[in-house]
């Protein structure tokens, strides 16, 4: 690993997590390419990216919490239908082409940001919530 | 605030499952969208409460991965320790935003994946 990678690795990370705390978000997207870059495989790098992942969202957790925005029941419940349906989608994952999977998905995704949108300046005329 | 049906949770949680293990793209970029539209939370909420889920499902597969040895610690510390800072950073400025804007950049950034996963 040359000071170049360990900077790029520094940065991105500050980064990730700045986007995993404002979003709510783990921040694998970027963990992920990252730790590819700087010579892990595929599969180490999603193995490390998760454990990267459980102290940046511990601190997302903490302070949410103080800020009195989490919902303790709902992530619990969130959190452990997620396990089950990660053991199903390997599954799923073996058996289908990805290509295409990954762009209906990119097509459903780019559905769900305009409703957002839509609702984000629908709910400018009301009071804001919280 | 209103309660969320256990079900629907559930089946947000699946849904986000499945996804992260088909397309390595974390739960919270579908868990966030799914219950501030589905489940009617207010943004920050639903991103607090997307995090909470999300540090679940990282340790499982953290601890079914590091039982096979794919994980490197020291790597994930020279990602995962700035990004400690970060999410103080990141959840300290969105309680200076407003709920409105919040939403927008999140679905800015989805849009952006979205290419990323179309193109990619």
């Amino acid at each position: 690993m040359s000071n170049g990678t360990i900077a790029l690795g520094l940065s991105l990370g500050l980064v990730a997590g700045v986007l995993s705390g404002l979003f709510g978000v783990g921040g694998g997207i970027l963990f992920v390419p990252v730790l590819v870059a700087l010579g892990l495989g595929q599969v180490e790098a999603s193995a490390t990216s998760l454990l990267a992942i459980v102290p940046t969202a511990g601190v997302g957790i903490w302070r949410q919490a103080r800020y009195g925005n989490l919902r303790v029941r709902p992530s619990l419940i969130l959190g452990i239908a997620s396990l089950a349906g990660v053991a199903a989608g390997v599954k799923i994952a073996t058996s289908l082409p990805e290509h295409t999977l990954r762009r209906l998905f990119g097509v459903l995704l780019l559905g769900v940001a305009a409703q957002l949108a839509l609702r984000a300046a629908r709910s400018r005329h009301k009071v804001e919530p919280a | 605030m209103v309660r969320p049906l256990p079900a629907k949770l559930v089946a947000i949680g699946l849904v986000a499952g499945v996804l992260s293990a088909l397309f390595g793209v974390g739960g919270g970029i579908a868990i966030v969208p799914l219950l501030l539209l589905v489940c009617a939370f207010a943004p920050r909420e639903a991103a607090a409460t997307s995090l909470g889920a999300v540090a679940i499902t990282a340790l499982g597969g953290v601890v079914l991965y590091a039982l096979r040895g794919d994980v490197r610690v020291g790597h994930a510390a020279l990602v995962g320790l700035p990004a400690m800072a970060g999410a103080l950073a990141g959840t300290g400025l969105q309680q200076r935003i407003s709920g409105t804007t919040l939403t927008f950049a999140f679905a800015a950034m989805l849009s952006g994946i979205a290419v990323w996963l179309i193109i990619g």
